[in-house]
């Protein structure tokens, strides 16, 4: 079982995200499960949203407390909230920002993570770029399907185009795959044989 | 149609391929996106010969259907929490009057203090409302839970709640295989009412009844749920027939047969406990579970017999009866009142509190080694609540003790400075 956590904040289309995920592994035949946390959503507020993917029917039902893998769509919660909390040995981390990892500050929770498995993209920037708004949610996917390869792009693309039609779908798929390219060039700069997730 | 979709709008979907003819609702979460999705398939065509009534309140929502369904149709609604109470009145009257009306109950805490998220208090509510009630363990069961509470109600005159996990299973998006309509309609007889309003055979339904027949009266709602005992079972079989799946029935017993402890419970929490029980079944620790899948009727035939080879039973429910306890665990010591088993009860999930993988093994090994205390609350900050009891010893005007404790959590801000 792969368990994903997405932070971000209302209006950022984080529940969305976390759908999407579970729509891309079940085109892949997989089981899947996403579900919000349950709030009281308000535009801005703090949001939470989970996805788990497995080869075997999903029966528990309890948020996910240990992500192998944690999207965070709005760095200005890395000090707001405990995004961190219950973060498996080896998950991964995808950030969205326009600075680097180490700009962000927050080492003394880097060090717990590999190096290679860690990093941040500027996912609004580049919504902004193809979908005209700076929603970063299918960009996250798309660099989250580079970065751990639990699920690939064309599933990505697939349940993005199921949910979104025509124009806004399509601008979302090349915000995702352009988003897939620079998370590969930054992780074959970094370390040229790194060994995909299965 | 497999599909990856979410827990309401699969209902929605297959509601709709029941094919009620009318619909009377009012949203309220987390229920709303199932009548959301149901008034769209109206007006888009999808669910056609359907009249979706908006109304102003749950009372007239229920009202509305109690008419509806006089007047021979099949009919719908959905509702939680507050909004189960709201119409509570016209709820006894539909099952009084015999009306096979259908009804989603996503399952929401009721208040004071404030809260929309799961827990059973509103459907358990109206356990003796002469409602069928069934309780859905996933999406699949939940939505197919619904086609069988079609058949049950209409062939029975008795009104079902199919009651659902609010937000854990209405807003979860999972993998639910949406039967099709040819389907549906193939397993669902066309609905033949019991009793009908029709201006030109014209009849009373719901005229006063004194002491001379009430009690008659009241003694058929339990006959017919005695039957509903039997009926029940058999249209799960009959589902399974027609759809592959197991999905309904009374009762259901995971790994039961050698349990040492039994855990019961209703719902969506059944699959956390199935997993905790896996894990501790390889350590070699003989769990058990059982799903109760109808709370009404009461299948106490049914509970005895899978409870029966075990040593301990515990009740886990997500609803509080205040001044004794638990309600499930109650119904479940009628079933073990000639045996020597003896039910614990753990009240968990109060408020939409999450039942974790890792506070049920803790249970688990405090029932295993028999230390389990009659009544147990799962996860109970003990020092907050202590806190507050003090406070409220203490003899002084304290405050309101919810925003006293969430003051204390740091949650709210409750004074300017």
């Amino acid at each position: 079982m792969f368990e994903v956590r997405i932070h971000g904040r209302g209006g950022q289309g984080v529940v969305t995200a976390a759908e999407l995920l579970s729509v891309a592994a079940f085109r892949e035949g997989r089981h899947a499960q996403a579900f919000p946390s349950f709030g009281s959503e308000r535009t801005g507020a703090p949001v939470v949203a989970y996805c788990r993917i497995a080869d075997q029917e999903i029966r528990v039902r309890e948020p996910v407390m240990t992500p192998d893998a944690l999207v965070i769509q709005d760095a200005t919660l890395l000090h707001q909230v405990d995004v961190f909390a219950g973060l498996r040995d080896h998950g991964y981390v995808l950030i969205n920002a326009n600075r680097s990892l180490a700009e962000l500050h927050i080492d003394e929770i880097l060090d717990q993570v590999h190096p290679d498995r860690a990093m941040t993209i500027p996912a609004s920037d580049i919504a902004r770029e193809h979908v005209g708004r700076p929603m970063p949610n299918a960009v996250l996917l798309g660099g989250l399907a580079a970065l751990s390869g639990i699920i690939h792009l064309d599933s990505v693309a697939a349940a993005i185009r199921e949910r979104f039609s025509g124009e806004l779908g399509e601008s979302n798929v090349a915000a995702a795959a352009a988003a897939y390219a620079l998370v590969r060039a930054t992780m074959d700069e970094e370390e040229p044989a790194h060994a995909h997730a299965d | 149609m497999r599909m990856q979709i979410e827990g309401s709008q699969a209902v929605a979907r297959t509601v709709a391929a029941c094919r009620p003819q009318v619909i009377c609702a009012y949203p309220i979460s987390p229920q709303t996106h199932i009548v959301e999705t149901l008034s769209m398939l109206v007006k888009s065509g999808e669910l056609p010969g359907c009249e979706y009534l908006n109304v102003e309140s749950e009372y007239s929502a229920m009202s509305a259907c109690i008419g509806a369904s006089a007047m021979g149709a099949r009919t719908y609604t959905a509702t939680a929490s507050q909004g189960l109470l709201h119409m509570v009145e016209p709820v006894y009257n539909a099952s009084g009057l015999g009306l096979p009306i259908v009804m989603t109950v996503a399952n929401r805490a009721i208040g004071a203090p404030i809260n929309i998220w799961n827990d059973h208090s509103d459907a358990m509510s109206q356990r003796d409302s002469g409602w069928i009630q069934l309780y859905a363990e996933t999406n699949q069961e939940a939505s197919d839970l619904h086609i069988q509470a079609f058949r049950i109600a209409e062939a029975l005159s008795v009104p079902v709640m199919v009651c659902m996990d609010g937000f854990i299973l209405t807003h979860a998006v999972e993998e639910v295989d949406v039967p099709e309509v040819d389907e549906v309609q193939a397993f669902l007889p066309r609905f033949v009412p019991k009793q009908v309003l029709d201006p030109d055979d014209p009849v009373s339904i719901g005229a006063m009844v004194g002491p001379e027949a009430f009690m008659e009266v009241r003694y058929l709602a339990h006959a017919k749920h005695m039957r509903a005992l039997e009926l029940i079972p058999q249209v799960a079989a009959e589902f399974e027939q027609a759809f592959g799946r197991d999905s309904g029935g009374l009762v259901r017993p995971y790994r039961c047969e050698d349990a040492e402890t039994i855990i019961v419970a209703l719902g969506s929490v059944l699959g956390t406990i199935k997993d905790v029980v896996d894990a501790r079944r390889e350590q070699g620790d003989r769990f058990g579970v059982l799903g109760i899948q109808s709370f009404r009727p009461f299948p106490l035939d049914e509970v005895r017999e899978a409870l029966q080879g075990a040593q301990r039973v515990v009740v886990l429910e997500k609803t509080l009866a205040v001044g004794i306890g638990g309600v499930v665990s109650s119904n479940v010591r009628t079933a073990l009142e000639r045996t020597p088993l003896h039910c614990k009860t753990v009240i968990a999930g109060l408020g939409g509190r999450p039942i974790t993988k890792e506070s049920l093994d803790g249970m688990l090994t405090e029932a295993h080694a028999d230390r389990l205390e009659d009544l147990t609350f799962l996860d109970l900050d003990h020092e907050l609540v202590g806190r507050e009891v003090e406070r409220m010893r203490s003899g002084e005007q304290t405050g309101p003790s919810a925003e006293n404790m969430l003051r204390e959590l740091g949650a709210v801000r409750a004074t300017p400075h």
